[in-house]
């Protein structure tokens, strides 16, 4: 009985003491940046920054690949303790962005040329005379983006074209990657005024088929006070394009276009910052995370 | 010479640790679906498994049997693969990090790993010397390594096979593993 104890012990013992050494000796530093980092984070592990939760994200930080803003619950507190942190400059106010689809011909809107009845795939449509709707500009409805949102914040309305919902939207830039048009682009939350085509055919060619083309009438050129929106050669013709820098969201565009190509909407609107009883000022984003968990 | 290339080609083949005695199975399906993690897995599984051969010889051999408490045996050989596994894994994590993190739970894992268990065991059952000890052990690597190269070079190509739905995943592994084992079979003749 002893000699099992003693001789078990002195085994364990001897073991105990060689890890202890090997501990030591092969002891992997971890920056003690991460450890502080983790503290202040918001620990919802919500996945809006696009890291696979808190801890990645402080990595991620610390390697430099993530900027603060990238971590949308955190807001400008969170911003500023990490740059305390991480010893830098609190970068200029981010504003949060989201998907938006900048494309309103959905069907019975634009005209098409025949039926697709191929696979589910916006690049497979597109083999086929670029798509089947008479504009070669203009989404393809078949879902590319909608199967590679990791959000679940994409879904295809009863007009063919996909649905954003922008509280879910965490700007992660897939369905923006994914898209074979082109027609999804990251939009700040606070730009209200967007043109919502790029189709740069000639006025006529564009009315002929689709009820909400740009037609290239220059009346929002003529009535912004602002001297924000121009129409602009692109591609082989022009599109109406709105400066962000200029606008003031006066919405008089979005009034006169003729096709209403031209709309104003509020994406994350001013309901979810009320509900909550904060203001952008102290730090609420309106990212919707409290309110879809 | 001729008892060594018998012990060679008995572990390697046809007593292979994997396929034939069916121990070290956990490894096999776990990290078997790329080809990069499961050489890392055999390798760190063959580094334990030759080692804790040896010092487990030579406990049995020189401590063991002399005190008369070869009941201890069990529980002093996991004694020696449990500090092995975390030596190993602190190395490993040392070293290379995406092979800690390709490996996971299952490199802790390798203590209640049947595969060196069973072969330090199987060792002393044998009553090999320790030069035999040494290339029994060896080949029972090779042969886990064997298995597991061949199982994951095959999930690696499954990857891109049309298989049905409900079939992917661990269920064809599972055939997979079925299929390779009767194939092993084969090998019974060769000794």
């Amino acid at each position: 009985m002893l000699v099992a104890i003693l001789s078990l012990g002195a085994i364990g013992a001897v073991f105990g003491i060689i890890l202890g050494f090997a501990g030591k000796k092969f002891a992997v530093a971890v920056d003690p940046r991460v450890e502080a980092l983790l503290q202040i984070m918001p620990g919802a592990n919500c996945g809006a920054c696009g890291l696979p939760g808190c801890a990645a994200f402080a990595e991620a930080i610390v390697a430099g690949s993530v900027k603060p803003s990238d971590c949308a619950p955190g807001g400008a507190t969170l911003y500023e303790q990490i740059a305390a942190i991480m010893g830098t400059e609190v970068s200029a106010y981010e504003e949060r962005k989201v998907a938006q689809l900048l494309c309103q011909g959905g069907y019975g809107r634009t005209r098409m040329l025949y039926r697709y009845e191929g696979i589910k795939d916006c690049r497979a449509a597109l083999a086929n005379f670029k798509g089947p709707k008479a504009c070669d500009f203009g989404c393809v409805m078949q879902g590319s983006c909608f199967k590679v949102c990791p959000f679940g914040a994409i879904e295809m309305g009863a007009d063919g074209l996909p649905v954003i919902d922008y509280y879910r939207c965490t700007a992660c830039n897939k369905c923006v990657v994914e898209c074979p048009q082109q027609i999804l682009k990251l939009i700040g939350v606070s730009h209200l005024v967007t043109v919502r085509c790029l189709n740069t055919e000639k006025g006529k060619d564009a009315k002929a088929n689709c009820s909400v083309a740009c037609i290239k009438c220059k009346i929002c050129e003529k009535n912004c006070p602002e001297d924000a929106v121009h129409v602009v050669a692109a591609g082989e013709g022009s599109v109406a394009v709105i400066d962000v820098e200029k606008c003031t969201n006066c919405g008089i565009c979005a009034a006169k276009c003729p096709t209403k190509s031209i709309d104003m909407i509020s994406p994350l609107s001013e309901e979810v910052v009320l509900e909550i009883g904060t203001t952008p000022d102290a730090g609420c984003q309106a990212c919707g995370v409290c309110k879809t968990e | 010479m001729q008892e060594y290339v018998i012990i060679i080609i008995s572990a390697v083949l046809v007593n292979n640790i994997v396929l034939s005695q069916f121990l070290g199975i956990c490894p096999f399906l776990g990290v078997s679906k790329k080809l990069s993690a499961s050489l890392g897995m055999s390798g760190a599984v063959s580094f334990v498994l030759i080692i804790a051969s040896f010092i487990t010889w030579v406990l049995q051999t020189y401590l063991l049997t002399p005190l008369n408490i070869t009941y201890l045996q069990t529980i002093a050989f996991i004694l020696v693969i449990a500090s092995l596994v975390q030596f190993v894994e602190i190395v490993i994590k040392k070293f290379s990090p995406p092979m800690y993190k390709a490996l996971g739970i299952f490199l802790p894992l390798i203590t209640t790993n049947c595969a060196v268990l069973g072969v330090a065991i199987i060792n002393i059952q044998n009553e090999y010397s320790l030069g035999k000890v040494m290339v029994h052990s060896l080949s029972h690597a090779a042969g886990f390594t064997i298995a597991l190269l061949l199982m994951s070079g095959i999930r690696e190509r499954l990857e891109d096979a049309d298989i049905p739905e409900s079939m992917r995943g661990t269920p064809i592994a599972l055939i997979v593993a079925a299929l390779m084992s009767i194939s092993f079979l084969g090998f019974s003749g060769l000794t």
